[in-house]
């Protein structure tokens, strides 16, 4: 008999750490079913991030180097510099991109690095247990921000999407969410299309995922996914903010 | 063989392509620039990529990204930007990665200044970032020496997987000399099958620093601190010069050890018998020639461009032996010749 829906070869058969309901799951089993289909699982190198996401090498089955909190950037750039031939991606929280690391990613677009990267906004710190994020929402009660963000106090939450797509070394940009199958389908296209964009060489790429945290949140699964809809997409629309010259018609 | 009238940053640049690095990454900085600006050009010659990073703090994790796909990689900086590079150079001695890092050093603390100072001299040696670790830490006193230890110090970083300092000063890496770049002996190194290429046909490999379980972090460090004792044991150098017969000793390393150099003719000249002995390795350090130094000779004077950091190690080499009498300058101010004559008159003197 045919077997038409397995594990992707490039996600190892372990058990995650990640709490239930939590988006990571879904978004390494997109990463693992880009890689697959892509057939670049021995040819790729990824950089894990500090944060919830740290232990990706234990999911991925590629080779892969653990970065400090934000320089994943950096180090992605050093391995490519090294190896052009590779595919070398990292995968990034927004505590870690869009605050500490902030300055590598920039430039690492800046140059047009030839990197994709991976990049999951759930508005909160979630392995340091729940303190207040470059993108946590105005009103968003977090450890940090016990009474709700003030946008007096802390400033505004950042759209990364948008600030990146204004460097001319950037070559694709996009945001997407995976609250609901529709919405996980277009992610998985975002992601194939940011690695094909490296491996065409046309500049850096970057997919920026909203992410459901229910346990930092303190909602339901469900809830949560309706927290993403409603609360994060009208500030962080989904989209496709840069796309590579040779696409444009 | 051909000479080469270089500055120290340009020579130490050529030593590091013709050891085979093929990957610079840095930030300007006063007074090393001349260093990346030799590179800028030379590296595309062979082949190799220069890239000038945002920050020292990205250009450290580029040095990391590159020594994990098995490049030989060089960094260059002055002591605030060798601050900044702390956090990276930590990850990489946790991480096992072999690099070279040259330190070219001005005042401080803070901006402080950029005139030459020896002031990291603790940072260099005593870990400078967090964790359990050692940087092995050259510290040349002549462009020809600069150029000789750069090229040794890429197969000290390969051979204990480490990275390696070059510790000069502004003086050295501004001052032009006679070179020559002989070629190294071939060395035999440890074979790098730890490096990340692709898991093409192998078991993926990981690079990282986070154990979480203290009894397996302590084993990490545990056979981190091994590789150590091995450097203790085998990579241990130092001058002496004029010792056999002296009465006192100046210790001194870097620039200040050739200034030392100048005092000590002075010296005999008016009958008094000094000596020098240069630690050259910074770590490890010679702590043994000043153990067996102080047996005899019960004066010593250590002089550096800073407050009093060496003398430190120097004491513990001594052991209560010897006494140990210190003159420093500090801010960029270099100690003179004469100064040096004054201080160790001082203490000949002394009953």
């Amino acid at each position: 008999m045919e077997k038409v829906f397995g594990r992707p070869k490039s996600l190892l058969a372990v058990r995650t750490h990640y709490c239930p309901g939590c988006g990571h799951g879904i978004i390494h089993r997109l990463l693992a079913e880009v890689m697959d289909e892509l057939g670049i699982r021995e040819r790729t190198v990824g950089v894990a991030p500090v944060g919830c996401s740290v232990l990706i090498y234990n999911y991925i089955d590629c080779d892969m180097y653990e970065a400090a909190h934000g320089r994943a950037p950096a180090i992605a750039t050093g391995c490519k510099r090294v190896h052009p031939e590779l595919t070398v991606f990292t995968y990034q929280g927004d505590g870690d991109l869009a605050a500490i690391g902030t300055a590598e990613v920039v430039h690492a677009a800046a140059r047009g690095e030839q990197i994709t990267t991976i990049f999951v906004n759930n508005a909160v710190y979630g392995m340091t247990g729940g303190q207040m994020a470059p993108t946590t929402l105005v009103g968003q009660k977090t450890t940090t921000s016990p009474f709700g963000r003030s946008a007096k106090h802390s400033g505004y939450p950042i759209r990364m999407s948008e600030l990146l797509a204004t460097l001319e070394g950037a070559a694709y940009i996009a945001r997407v969410s995976v609250h609901t199958p529709k919405h996980i389908l277009q992610a998985k296209k975002a992601i194939k299309k940011a690695f094909e964009t490296q491996i065409k060489g046309l500049g850096f790429s970057l997919v920026e995922v909203l992410s459901q945290c229910p346990t930092i949140w303190g909602l339901s699964s469900k809830e949560s996914l309706d927290w993403v809809e409603k609360k994060m997409m009208p500030y962080y629309p989904l989209g496709e903010f840069k796309v590579p010259k040779e696409e444009k018609v | 063989m051909e000479k080469r009238f270089m500055t120290g940053n340009e020579a130490i640049a050529e030593a590091a392509v013709q050891a085979g690095c093929r990957y610079f990454f840095g930030y300007p900085i006063t007074p090393q620039s001349e260093l990346p600006e030799y590179l800028a050009r030379r590296l595309p010659e062979v082949g190799g990529c220069f890239l000038q990073a945002e920050s020292e703090i990205a250009a450290i994790y580029m040095v990391f990204g590159a020594a994990g796909a098995g490049a030989r990689v060089l960094t260059s900086s002055s002591s605030p930007g060798i601050s900044l590079k702390q956090e990276g150079i930590s990850y990489i001695a946790g991480a096992w990665l072999p690099c070279v890092i040259v330190n070219i050093m001005r005042g401080g603390p803070g901006l402080g200044g950029i005139q030459p100072s020896q002031s990291d001299y603790f940072q260099a040696t005593k870990g400078g970032g967090h964790g359990d670790y050692r940087l092995v830490v050259l510290a040349p006193s002549t462009v020809q020496e600069a150029v000789n230890l750069t090229m040794e110090a890429f197969d000290l970083a390969d051979k204990y997987r480490t990275p390696v300092m070059i510790l000069g000063d502004g003086y050295l890496g501004q001052m032009m000399e006679p070179v020559e770049f002989k070629k190294r002996k071939q060395q035999s190194l440890p074979p790098k099958d730890w490096t990340l290429t692709g898991a093409k046909g192998r078991p993926r490999r990981i690079i990282k620093t986070l154990y979480l379980q203290p009894e397996i972090l302590e084993q990490r460090n545990l056979t981190l601190n091994r590789r150590y004792q091995e450097i203790i044991k085998d990579e241990i150098r130092a001058e002496t010069y004029l010792t056999e017969d002296a009465e006192v000793i100046i210790a001194a390393f870097g620039t200040v050890a050739r200034i030392a150099k100048s005092a000590i003719r002075i010296l005999r000249e008016k009958g008094i018998k000094a000596g020098l002995v240069r630690p050259i390795t910074l770590f490890p350090f010679p702590y043994q020639t000043f153990a067996q130094i102080s047996d005899k000779i019960k004066k010593i004077l250590v002089v550096e461009m800073n407050l009093g950091q060496m003398v430190e190690d120097v004491k513990l080499g001594v052991c209560g032996k010897a006494e140990v009498f210190f003159y420093g300058r500090t801010g960029g101010m270099v100690p003179s010749y004469d100064e040096i004559v004054v201080e160790v008159e001082k203490i000949v003197k002394e009953p």
